[in-house]
């Protein structure tokens, strides 16, 4: 039989405002622990919350992105459970009167686009970290509560993704989007954009749902996807097998690549939701949304049409160039130094984002600035460095963060242009290789690679291409 | 008569014309508490150094010329769930005996700066939950009318303190009548404010929806007094009411004809006390000689409002509680993982009254149980409400006998929970529509202080000192003392 799977994500994403959701406290990451902490994230008696309006700004700002519409009137709710790292033991969120609802967002996989629907989006606080005791014999857990009451959102899809390629690309659009919007620094490393997915399969062309299973601890699009296709696995052989699926949480093991029981449907938390009575409910009125409305920048899909047409960029460069707000800026500002975007183009989804994706790094945090990369592509574009060249001076400019025509300068890596330089060059190795030319003569075409990269380990790669393959046809 | 027994204004009078110092007037309080405190046990921690200091201070300011404000140098006692930066706050509770709050409460602050010296903390049933501060984790305090019957609660402690002399002032809070029940068994006056009149920030919740924090004191002039220093819009609480305070003094007219009162027949039934209605009948009756139009009325759904309060209370009080776990601060039984130090400890840690009321307040907000119980509550608070405005749309004040009986004797209702909770069957309906009312003293049955309850719409504090400073004006003979 055929199955379909049934995907619904739930996307928790830290908002990257400068205090706390109830709270004047920093929201900085990193700090030492318990450092970014008040009587009110701490949960001391006494204490009562007050709603951050830049929290609710962000919330609305993302809503209206993601085509939501926002409430008049919100409330905040306690969530109720136990846990070391929740101050209160209960969470403050939004249950039954959320942010806002009703919304979608936009995917495209293998050309096929496809409309996704936002269930709703509300906010939340964020629970502190808990840190286990690592030497041999400990037994004890400490608390960081520098992240406890940091805002967040919780964005919750319909069950419209069909499959892990189809979730991977709502994760990379929804996280485009965020960051367009600025809210978020959607690090999903350090936890500020974190994903749960509930699955289930049916039978294809079904029209009911199977039994879901909730999928949590995916901490990259990666995880994301290896996860889901797993679980997608094992719910299928399990039906094959004619076995039930078991409704339950499962967490995903980075380490062995499986998925595995949390706890099951009876064992799931009763958390006893009720309005926070420390909060009056909250008012979104129209003049709020629409300011809000008036300050949202342009978007991930705008800027897509916009490159192609403006810049004559292919279908497929623009979405990769416009998937990453950050590699976008780099983009545009590049080539408003070196305004040949397809080169720009090239270089940034070929070179560029190896040399990233192998540091780990964000396009803002790339070593090389913009204004560098288009350097390096005017030293190639006017001869004096060759592209073979031009790619090892990006990865030295990776490495040190100096600019390329130092490099270039430093390393004497100057293209060699003179005839008569390499024509002595060129001599020498016909010379050294007669067998070879003999091929050559013979109509092995292939030869003449080998000839032009003997001359080209000669000069260490600085000899022009084209003049050395000029030099080399004329004496053969 | 004796200093100790002068009302805030008169004390604050003398300081003024310089006739005596606030470390004279701070020690002449500390000798009567070295003298009764021992019979009443109305405080859980006393600050004599920190009281003695502060009262230096005001006196040297004075000296200076500096312009204090009308309640500098006058000694005061806190309930003991009113967090006091660097002086524990226990709320009367194991798990809090230890804490030391690092940060003052709101009303703290303002009686801070209005120059009041904290003579100490005052005891309390546990988290604020019985009525008669029996259920304290240290002592039960006396009524110092007769130290064989209780003070009432849970504010007892503050009650009894400002009744036996040990303070010219107190805060109490009031969640179902923990102030207006005290001041009515001890003989004071006891407000709680209109929710949301008075910032609970710094005040330790036990039902965050009902909870206000009020003055207990000897006369009506300094319930206005102390009103006015910690009423008022914090940023901090976003359930105060951004609202002007008025000037609470002004309202103290000696005028009240014309008024129109209403008395609910539905507090004059079964389970009042028969002396107990005689009393507050006769103080009716007082009002209407001195002008008022009294008229009985009826608010229905009265009999719901105790059955409602106790779904409402114990589930915002179940929430509330839940970061008592032992993990940041206050008490922890260590266990053999973490459940297991949760349990150990919310089992130590916790009282009785507490815990029955934790189980009341998760039942209700159970899966499956939260629409029956939890939210058919808030549907009763909304008919509760409602009847209270229908009548304010006749009536300027209500009147009500503040509990069914004077107050009863030391373990008469420990046993019996419910029999407690009827002692709150005045004062309850009045929390569940966050209206202000006082308890005034209006005579004695049994020789135990009765005490009168007017109510009035939202912020209409002032109409409550009119009607109360009239009548004790005109009855000043209940401003009588205990002999301890």
């Amino acid at each position: 039989m055929e199955y379909e799977a049934v995907i619904g994500l739930e996307v928790h994403v830290e908002l990257k405002t400068a205090s706390k959701a109830f709270c004047s406290c920093s929201t900085a990451f990193g700090a030492p622990p318990n450092t970014q902490v008040c009587p009110v994230c701490l949960g001391l008696p006494g204490v009562l919350p007050v709603i951050n309006r830049q929290m609710v700004e962000f919330g609305i700002k993302t809503a209206l992105a993601l085509n939501c519409s926002i409430a008049p009137i919100c409330k905040f709710d306690r969530k109720n459970y136990y846990y070391p790292d929740l101050p209160k033991n209960y969470q403050i969120s939004q249950y039954d009167l959320p942010l806002a609802r009703d919304g979608y967002l936009e995917i495209e996989v293998d050309g096929v686009k496809k409309r996704v629907g936002i269930i709703r989006v509300h906010m939340e606080e964020d629970a502190g970290k808990l840190i286990h005791g690592e030497e041999p014999g400990a037994d004890y857990s400490l608390v960081d509560y520098n992240r406890a009451g940091v805002p967040l959102l919780e964005i919750v899809s319909a069950p419209d993704l069909r499959s892990p390629d189809e979730a991977r690309a709502y994760m990379e659009k929804l996280k485009a989007i965020l960051e367009y919007l600025e809210v978020s620094d959607c690090k999903m490393q350090e936890g500020s954009l974190r994903c749960d997915a509930n699955v289930s399969v049916r039978p294809k062309g079904s029209t009911v749902f199977g039994t879901k299973t909730e999928v949590k601890n995916l901490n990259s699009f990666r995880a994301l996807h290896r996860a889901l296709s797993y679980e997608i696995e094992r719910q299928i052989s399990l039906l094959e097998r004619g076995e039930r699926i078991i409704q339950e949480t499962r967490a995903w093991d980075e380490q062995r690549q499986v998925t595995y029981s949390l706890r099951s449907k009876e064992e799931a938390h009763d958390y006893r939701y009720f309005p926070e009575p420390d909060l009056v409910p909250l008012a979104i009125g129209e003049e709020w949304i629409e300011r809000v409305r008036s300050t949202l920048p342009e978007l991930p899909d705008a800027r897509r049409e916009r490159l192609i047409k403006d810049y004559g960029l292919p279908e497929y460069d623009a979405r990769v160039i416009t998937g990453s707000k950050a590699l976008a800026d780099y983009f545009e500002k590049a080539v408003s130094l070196f305004p040949d975007p397809k080169q720009v183009s090239n270089w940034l989804m070929g070179d560029f984002m190896r040399l990233l994706n192998a540091k780990g790094l964000e396009p803002q945090e790339a070593p090389v600035p913009p204004e560098n990369l288009a350097e390096l592509l005017k030293l190639q574009q006017e001869g004096t460095i060759s592209i073979r060249i031009a790619k090892e001076v990006l990865e030295e400019m990776f490495a040190t963060g100096r600019g390329a025509r130092e490099i270039v300068e430093a390393k004497g890596l100057t293209q060699i242009t003179d005839v008569a330089q390499l024509t002595a060059i060129v001599e020498k190795v016909l010379a050294a290789h007669p067998k070879v030319v003999e091929d050559y003569r013979k109509g092995k075409e292939k030869a003449l690679g080998f000839l032009v990269g003997q001359v080209m380990k000669e000069t260490r790669g600085k000899a022009n291409p084209n003049l050395v393959n000029q030099l080399l046809k004329e004496r053969l | 008569m004796e200093l100790f027994y002068l009302s805030a204004h008169e004390a604050a009078r003398l300081l003024q014309n310089k006739e005596i110092s606030a470390v004279e007037l701070t020690r002449e309080i500390l000798k009567r508490i070295e003298q009764v405190e021992d019979k009443v046990k109305a405080f859980v921690t006393l600050t004599p150094e920190k009281a003695l200091e502060q009262a230096k201070a005001v006196d040297e300011a004075r000296a200076r010329g500096e312009n204090l404000g009308p309640l500098a140098g006058v000694p005061m006692a806190l309930k003991d769930n009113l967090c006091t930066e660097g002086i524990r706050t226990t709320c009367s509770s194991k798990m809090l005996e230890n804490w030391i709050p690092p940060y003052d409460a709101f009303v703290v602050r303002k009686l801070r700066e209005a120059g009041a010296i904290l003579v100490g903390k005052c005891n309390m049933d546990e988290f604020a939950m019985g009525s008669s501060t029996e259920n304290s984790r240290f002592f039960p305090t006396r009524n110092p009318w007769d130290l064989d019957r209780v003070p009432g609660g849970s504010s007892g402690g503050s009650a009894a303190a400002v009744a036996a002399g040990e303070a010219f002032f107190a805060l109490g809070s009031d969640t179902g009548g923990s102030i207006r029940q005290p001041a009515s068994f001890c003989g004071v006056v006891g407000l709680k404010p209109t929710y949301g009149r008075v910032s609970r920030y710094g005040l330790v919740a036990f039902a965050s929806s009902l909870d206000q924090i009020g003055p207990l004191t000897r006369d009506v002039t300094d319930c206005a007094l102390v009103l006015q220093a910690i009423a008022g819009h914090d940023p901090l609480d976003s359930t105060s009411a951004d609202l002007p305070v008025p000037d609470y003094l002004a309202a103290l007219r000696q005028d009240i004809k014309g008024l129109k009162i209403g008395v609910p027949k539905e507090y004059f039934g079964p389970g009042m006390d028969r002396e107990v209605v005689s009393v507050v009948r006769q103080a009716i009756d007082r009002l209407s000689d001195l002008g008022a139009f009294c008229e009985e009325t009826s608010l229905p759904h009265t009999e719901y409002a105790l059955p409602a309060y106790y779904l409402v209370a114990p589930a915002e009080a179940s929430s509330n509680l839940a970061r008592y776990d032992g993990v940041a601060y206050g008490f922890r039984l260590p266990g053999k993982d973490v459940v297991d130090m949760y349990m150990k400890t919310r089992r130590e840690g916790f009282g009785a009254e507490v815990k029955r009321r934790i189980m009341l307040g998760t039942y209700a907000l159970s899966a499956g149980y939260y629409d029956a119980y939890y939210l058919k509550a808030l549907k009763v608070r909304t008919l509760i409400r409602r009847d209270f405005d229908q009548a304010f749309e006749k009536y300027d004040v209500l009147v009500t006998p503040t509990s069914p009986t004077v107050a009863f004797r030391l373990g008469e209702r420990v046993g019996d929970p419910l029999a407690m909770y009827m002692s709150d069957l005045c004062t309850i309906p009045v929390n569940m529509a966050g209206l202000p009312a006082i308890s005034i003293p209006c005579g004695f049955a049994q020789g135990l202080p009765v005490g009168l309850q007017i109510i009035a719409k939202p912020f209409a504090e002032e109409i409550l000192f009119r009607v109360a400073y009239t009548f004790e004006q005109a009855t000043g003979n209940f401003r009588r003392w205990p002999e301890i």
